[in-house]
């Protein structure tokens, strides 16, 4: 009975001062990302390949309808050849065929087909990824006025860095707290400065089907896409824990030595 | 250099050499016999920790600059092209960018050890001036080089910063202007203002490695200061710098270049500002337009004015004060171990940097709460501020006149011998 009690009181404060601090957020500022812990988190941190294809999935699928990727080649996407990334060459060179990057001048010099359209041709694995508008004017169109920042560097770009990115994909299009209200098409997104995003909720619980079969719950698709994007900031990130390792034990090891030297040199200094 | 020549030329060569250009009998007399004050602590690393970052700042610099592409348009792209396509690219361009920050570490621990031990003073003026040369002369590099990458904060802080000369126009009017206008080479910072910034920032360097020749000769000719403060009194007082000081010291950097490249590999955008790693844009302004961490101070010591020709004038005025401090301080005794009542204005003086340093990285408006009652910040950086220039133009003078000295030791060997008995 009186655990009961104890325990009711013990709500009760916890409700009153969750409420006192709900009355004090600051609606116009935005929340602190929620910390999440990243497979390359830590000076041991590696990528998932898995996780680095999935991600491409939700790339490819959703979010290149609006965000480019400037900065990345169809190459980078490969794990052969001295590359970084989630697929073989193969894969890799089936993937750029898979999309249409503007062709050069054929060989009548014309640079249009016969109803005027740009001239295109199958992407090659040396393509970049071809942006989804012909330039800002046009995305902002598309958009409501707002233009969707480039994602090459989007993680290495805004303080929190995947939190923030998972952050804002999990918080779009969330319910506003009581009293706040969201301007006229835009979403409510408790991350973003302003908490008015532009971005319809880009993804919910099944955007995609994975292709390994894993369950396309909303958290998932955005843990993986900030992984994807983390990994299109950061390719070198692996190459630099592991020679940061070597560099470590070799400093570690030469610190050592001089110090015996030093040490060695002047015990009979005085 | 003090004392006589000891090198004897050891080969035939070597001897045809010693009569027409004594190169060798030079580095010999420099770094192998060099009489040393046998008494020189942690904090005399920093000299050598300096010369290697300056020397890692060149070498992985002229790397960069093969691959950097000094051009608006290109600019932040061959950047990341260095990042992501040049073979171990990442690693140069992380080791040239926490490189700045390292060197900066280590200058401020070399000029407050200075401050500590009062090697301004005679006869080490010329050596102390020389070395805040050095300073200026790293602080520009370091503006130059933050606008290369061509981010946002590249863009917006030449803009800030170049802008100062534009206050000019408060006495002269449209000369300031005229200045800022000549600086661009144009009318905003652009294209041509990438191009000399780029010149300038590889230009520099050398004449830093010019001044630092400069600074070890006049350091040569008295000899280092020490610890206590004393001058040497003989022999007994001092070690060959070789091999005394040079394991010593490589000990020191090796220990320097083990944190240093933890944040290379571990922590590489530590010191950075997410910004930068959006193109500039010369429409879109950051919301908050900060410097990089070393010039923090300066920064809350500028927007601690509220008149912006005073704030630049105060700012510049800062910097300039370093010049006049053998001047300033008019005690007897250089080291502050036996200063009673400097040793508390030293440490105040150091927290007050770092206050400014933190006051600088807020927004101008931030205040400090307490309690129910907030506090703005920029009362604290005035008063921070004022307290800068206190200690240099108003404590340091008087100091000298009204503390009384601790006695000092009669010679550097003196109290290690009264320890050994
Ligand atoms: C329908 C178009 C559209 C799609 C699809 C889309 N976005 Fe966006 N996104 C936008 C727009 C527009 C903005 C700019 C919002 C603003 O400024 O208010 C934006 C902004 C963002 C931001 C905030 C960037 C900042 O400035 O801080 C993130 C993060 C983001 N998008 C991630 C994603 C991810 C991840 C996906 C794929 C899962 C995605 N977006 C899909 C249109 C889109
Ligand atoms: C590029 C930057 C610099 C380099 C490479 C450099 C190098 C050196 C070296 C190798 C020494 C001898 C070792 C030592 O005492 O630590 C030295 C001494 C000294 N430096 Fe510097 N220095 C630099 C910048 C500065 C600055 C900015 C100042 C002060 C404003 C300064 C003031 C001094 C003084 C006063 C000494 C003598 C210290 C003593 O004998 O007690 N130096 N420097």
């Amino acid at each position: 009975m009186m655990t009961m009690k104890v325990l009711t009181l013990a709500f009760a404060a916890l409700v009153a001062t969750s409420a006192s601090a709900l009355a004090a957020e600051d609606l116009s500022q935005p929340q602190e990302p929620i910390k999440q812990s990243w497979s390359w988190d830590g000076p041991f941190g590696m990528y998932d390949r898995a996780q680095l294809q999935r991600g491409f999935q939700v790339y490819k699928e959703v979010c290149s309808a609006c965000h480019s990727l400037n900065l990345v080649s169809f190459n980078d996407l490969s794990y052969e050849n001295g590359g970084t990334g989630m697929f073989s060459a193969a894969q890799v060179k089936a993937i750029a065929a898979g999309y249409k990057v503007p062709a050069g001048p054929d060989e009548k010099g014309n640079t249009t087909d016969e109803n005027g359209n740009p001239l295109m041709r199958p992407g090659i694995p040396a393509d970049h990824f071809p942006a989804p508008f012909a330039n800002e004017e046009a995305a902002r169109a598309a958009n409501g006025g707002a233009l969707p920042p480039d994602q090459s560097l989007l993680v290495k770009a805004r303080e929190g860095g995947p939190d923030y990115v998972y952050s804002i994909v999990v918080g779009d299009g969330t319910k506003p707290p009581h009293g706040f209200k969201v301007i006229e098409g835009k979403y409510y997104d408790p991350y973003f400065p302003g908490r008015n995003i532009s971005m319809p909720p880009p993804l919910t619980n099944d955007s995609v089907t994975y292709s390994d079969g894993t369950k396309a719950t909303l958290d998932q698709e955005a843990r993986d896409i900030t992984a994807f994007l983390t990994w299109a900031a950061e390719p070198k990130l692996e190459d630099r824990h592991r020679l940061g390792f070597g560099v470590m034990l070799f400093m570690l090891l030469l610190s050592g030595l001089l110090f015996l030297s030093y040490r060695k040199v002047w015990k009979d200094a005085h | 250099m003090s004392g006589p020549s000891t090198y004897v030329p050891k080969s035939g060569f070597a001897r045809w050499m010693d009569s027409r250009l004594p190169l060798m009998r030079f580095a010999h007399d420099t770094i192998i016999t060099f009489p040393t004050p046998k008494n020189l602590n942690f904090w005399y690393a920093f000299g050598a920790i300096l010369a290697f970052m300056l020397g890692i700042q060149i070498l992985t610099g002229i790397v960069l600059a093969m691959h950097y592409v000094a051009n608006a348009d290109l600019a932040f792209n061959s950047v990341e092209g260095i990042m992501r396509n040049i073979n171990y690219g990442w690693l140069i361009r992380y080791m040239h960018a926490n490189g700045a920050s390292f060197f900066f570490i280590a200058v401020y621990i070399h000029m407050f050890r200075g401050l500590y031990y009062g090697s301004y003073k005679a006869p080490r003026e010329v050596l102390w001036i020389l070395g805040v040369i050095l300073y200026l002369l790293m602080v520009a590099t370091a503006f130059f080089g933050y606008v290369l990458p061509w981010g946002q904060m590249s863009f917006w802080g030449a803009t800030v910063i170049t802008n100062f000369f534009s206050a000019l126009d408060q006495i002269t009017p449209h000369w300031g202007s005229a200045i800022a206008t000549w600086l661009w080479g144009g009318f905003a910072v652009g294209d041509a203002t990438l191009n000399r910034f780029f010149s300038l920032h590889y230009l520099l360097p050398f004449v830093i490695a010019g001044v630092v020749a400069l600074h070890i000769w006049a350091l040569h000719v008295p000899g280092n200061n020490n610890p206590l403060g004393i001058d040497v009194k003989g022999p007994q007082d001092m070690l060959p710098f070789h091999p005394y000081y040079t394991v010593k010291d490589s000990f020191y950097v090796a220990l320097f270049a083990l944190v240093y490249l933890a944040f290379v590999f571990y922590a590489p955008n530590f010191f950075g500002n997410p910004d930068n790693y959006t193109p500039a844009n010369p429409v879109v302004t950051p919301p908050d337009i900060v410097p990089e961490w070393y010039l923090l101070p300066y920064y809350a010591m500028l927007r601690s004015v509220p008149q912006k020709l005073l704030g630049v004038l105060v700012m510049a005025g800062s910097l300039l004060t370093l010049l006049f401090i053998p001047w300033l301080d008019t005690s007897k005794v250089r080291s502050t171990r036996f200063r009673p009542m400097m040793k508390q204005f030293f440490w105040f003086f150091v927290i007050d940097c770092a206050v400014l340093g933190y006051c600088g990285a807020q927004s101008a408006d931030a205040s400090l709460t307490l309690g129910s009652f907030a506090l703005p910040l920029v009362w604290i950086a005035r008063l921070a501020t004022l307290y800068y220039f206190g200690f240099f133009w108003v404590i340091m003078p008087l100091l000298g006149i009204i503390e009384r000295p601790k006695p000092l030791p009669t010679s550097i060997s003196q109290p290690v011998l009264a320890a050994a008995e």
